[in-house]
């Protein structure tokens, strides 16, 4: 489904990921796990395709499309969504009004048919029962005066009305306390198919138990440096950032000697 | 005076050949603004009230009074119009009255005349010219020397219209280089409640000049809502003046909406003159190619107790030019002042060009005054959020200019016209860029 292959980007001067290769296949989730500054937000914003990144080597491909040819609309209108780590407020513009332009617009892409407001409000009234949001956000405005916790779940209830094949969660679990991290999860969880697909960007493991792995990446120093299954994210746990950053160095050592 | 002496002797030479009915009851009152007029010339950019805008353009062309109307039929109209028929509606062309094309309904309790008609008839209309200040203000002198036509609206106490009554001004003149002086009085007395709204229209695209003064007193108690909409053409020039005075509890609610023109003034002024007064102010202007918009706003507050609101809302495009000007005073005996206002600018362009002028003169120690501007460009953040979701960077771009001005948009309380200046919002951004308004 997404093949990444010896991706470089930069933001301005500096190269923030430094030769990626990731390959996600239908009905997998892969979580991305660093510390801070490895480049792991990076990745998943380079992949919906934020203007802030160039992209200097390497290539993305996306069921056999050329990712990086494509513009943040196409992406979406391919199946890709991008779950905020800072979800952005439009004062102005009400939820129903941005979520049901942004349906029509992806169906409109998939060649269906547009759903008018009535219509729409029966898509929605389902979808916002699976994160337990009060019906009322639909009139406010996109996630102005919303709290951490109710940003991200507007984040899922996008996710789950345009329904993507490819979802990437780019620490959804910041800010959230363990109430919250639960219905966020459960919501993703119950979204799940074997058909689609979801990279799961996270510094910590306590996501990871609720929404499980196929497969672990760790990225220090915009690369992947490490990669299992989900036992790394517990060993990440137990050991912390650094044990992966004293084994690479070792390695690094060994190999000069 | 650096101008031309010309200029002035254009006007002074127009008022002197209006014929005597013409001048009818108000002759005098003619007079003394003429001379006012001739005395202060038109201002330049050394006056501080225009220091952003240059008159230039209007006072080296000639104009001319336009002497009646152009007459139009009802379907030329149409589509300028967002009114129903349950609205009085006074249709103004080239500055007079066009009977055939307006529709008064009675109410009891309420007045509504045209100024002309009650002039010629050697009348005399209380209260006109002791609102608007036309001894040190040119434009209101040079209006009040040579008003033709307008509305005479006087509400009786406790009367409350609730259809708005909608004065529409057409520019239609056969000739380039003409001028129209449309005069109007709203008389709100003691708890009368009604909706006055002003639209500006222009039909053709040659260069003409409207220079309006709308004078407003409100009783004790009373509220008017004031909605003026500016949609003169591409090459026009527009000085307006809406002037109120307020008694103690009464209520103003002002929205002027600016696109049109070559070059707009629009002064909107109010003296919270009893205790327990307000208002709100709010605008918004939408500008492209090289049209200047010029709004400034004085609210005086006279007495204790008073309370204003104002948000203004600007959106440049093109090589245009914004200028807002916003005066806050608070004499030393209005104590308990409570006062906000903020103007906020989005350009869209590199060229385009805002001035913003918060001005607020404080002589009272008891109040609450708070003032903002801004000028900011469009969120970049914001446009990779709204393309993530689907939507192709036009419309994107168009959701966010609209979600800019909604806000301010939504405090105008007649639907109609809400949603008119929202459909217009909307019909002119195209691509994300504004578009003319004539295009």
């Amino acid at each position: 489904m997404l093949e990444i292959k010896g991706l470089r980007a930069n933001i301005g001067e500096n190269e923030i990921l430094k030769g990626i290769d990731l390959t996600v296949n239908k009905g997998e989730i892969h979580a991305v796990m660093g510390p801070n500054g490895s480049g792991k937000s990076t990745l998943a914003q380079v992949i919906a395709g934020h203007p802030a990144y160039e992209v200097t080597a390497g290539s993305v491909t996306y069921d056999g499309q050329d990712l990086l040819d494509m513009e943040p609309e196409e992406r979406a209108q391919a199946g890709i969504f991008l779950a905020f780590q800072y979800p952005v407020e439009i004062p102005g513009v009400t939820n129903a009004y941005f979520l049901r332009s942004a349906y029509n617009a992806v169906r409109k892409a998939r060649g269906e048919e547009e759903v008018d407001p009535l219509e729409f409000l029966d898509v929605m009234e389902e979808k916002m029962k699976l994160v337990d949001m009060d019906p009322s956000m639909l009139n406010r405005s996109v996630n102005a005066g919303f709290s951490g916790g109710e940003k991200k779940r507007n984040e899922i209830v996008q996710l789950a009305v345009l329904n993507p094949r490819l979802a990437i969660l780019d620490e959804t679990d910041s800010g959230l306390d363990i109430d919250a991290l639960r219905i966020v999860a459960d919501g993703v969880n119950k979204l799940r198919t074997p058909e689609k697909s979801a990279i799961v960007v996270t510094h910590y493991q306590r996501l990871l138990n609720y929404i499980v792995p196929d497969f672990v990446h760790v990225l220090a120093g915009g690369r992947i440096v490490k990669s299992g299954g989900k036992e790394l994210a517990l060993e990440l746990e137990e050991h912390g950032y650094d044990w992966i950053q004293n084994e690479q160095s070792a390695a690094g050592a060994g190999s000069r000697a | 005076m650096t101008q031309p002496e010309t200029a002035v002797d254009h006007y002074v030479g127009m008022f002197e050949s209006l014929d005597h009915a013409e001048a009818g009851g108000a002759g005098e009152l003619r007079r003394r603004a003429m001379d006012r007029f001739a005395g202060l010339g038109f201002p330049t950019m050394k006056n501080e009230d225009w220091h952003y805008t240059s008159v230039a353009p209007i006072a080296t062309r000639s104009f001319n009074r336009t002497g009646s109307p152009t007459s139009l039929s009802a379907g030329e109209l149409d589509q300028y119009l967002f009114d129903s028929p349950d609205w009085t509606r006074l249709v103004f062309v080239d500055g007079w009255l066009a009977p055939e094309l307006s529709s008064v309904h009675d109410h009891p309790g309420v007045q509504i005349s045209d100024l002309s008609s009650m002039l010629r008839e050697g009348g005399k209309v209380p209260q006109l010219g002791t609102i608007a200040d036309h001894e040190t203000v040119a434009f209101t002198a040079l209006n009040t020397a040579l008003m033709q036509d307008g509305a005479v609206i006087t509400v009786a106490g406790n009367v409350e219209v609730a259809q708005p009554i909608h004065l529409v001004f057409l520019s239609a003149h056969p000739v380039p280089q003409a001028a129209s002086f449309p005069r109007n009085l709203v008389v709100l007395e003691k708890g009368a409640r009604a909706t006055v709204i002003e639209s500006y229209v222009g039909l053709r695209d040659e260069s003409y000049l409207t220079v309006s003064v709308t004078e407003i007193a409100l009783g004790e108690g009373a509220r008017l809502e004031h909605i003026k909409v500016q949609n003169e053409s591409a090459g026009a020039f527009h000085v307006a003046t809406i002037q109120a005075r307020q008694e103690r509890d009464s209520d103003l609610h002002s929205f002027s909406y600016a696109s049109g023109a070559e070059l707009s003034r629009t002064n909107v002024n109010t003296l919270l003159d009893g205790s327990g007064s307000s208002c709100t102010m709010n605008g918004m202007y939408m500008v492209s190619g090289s049209q200047h918009v010029d709004h400034q706003t004085s609210i005086e507050h006279a007495q204790p107790n008073t309370t204003s609101r104002e948000i203004y809302k600007g959106i440049l495009d093109g090589h245009s030019h914004g200028v807002f000007n916003g005066k806050v005073y608070v004499r030393p005996e209005a104590q308990k002042t409570d006062g906000k206002q903020s103007n906020n600018n989005l350009l869209l362009s590199d060229h385009a060009r805002v001035d913003t002028k918060p001005q607020l003169e404080i002589f009272a120690d008891d109040v609450k005054c708070t003032h903002g501007a801004t000028v900011g460009r469009l969120d970049e953040v914001a446009l990779f959020y709204m393309k993530s979701r689907g939507l192709d960077a036009e419309q994107a771009r168009t959701l966010l200019i609209y979600a800019f001005a909604a806000d301010v948009l939504e405090e105008i309380t007649v639907k109609p016209v809400k949603d008119a200046l929202e459909a217009a919002v909307f019909a002119r951004v195209r691509g994300g860029k504004l578009e003319m308004a004539s295009d």
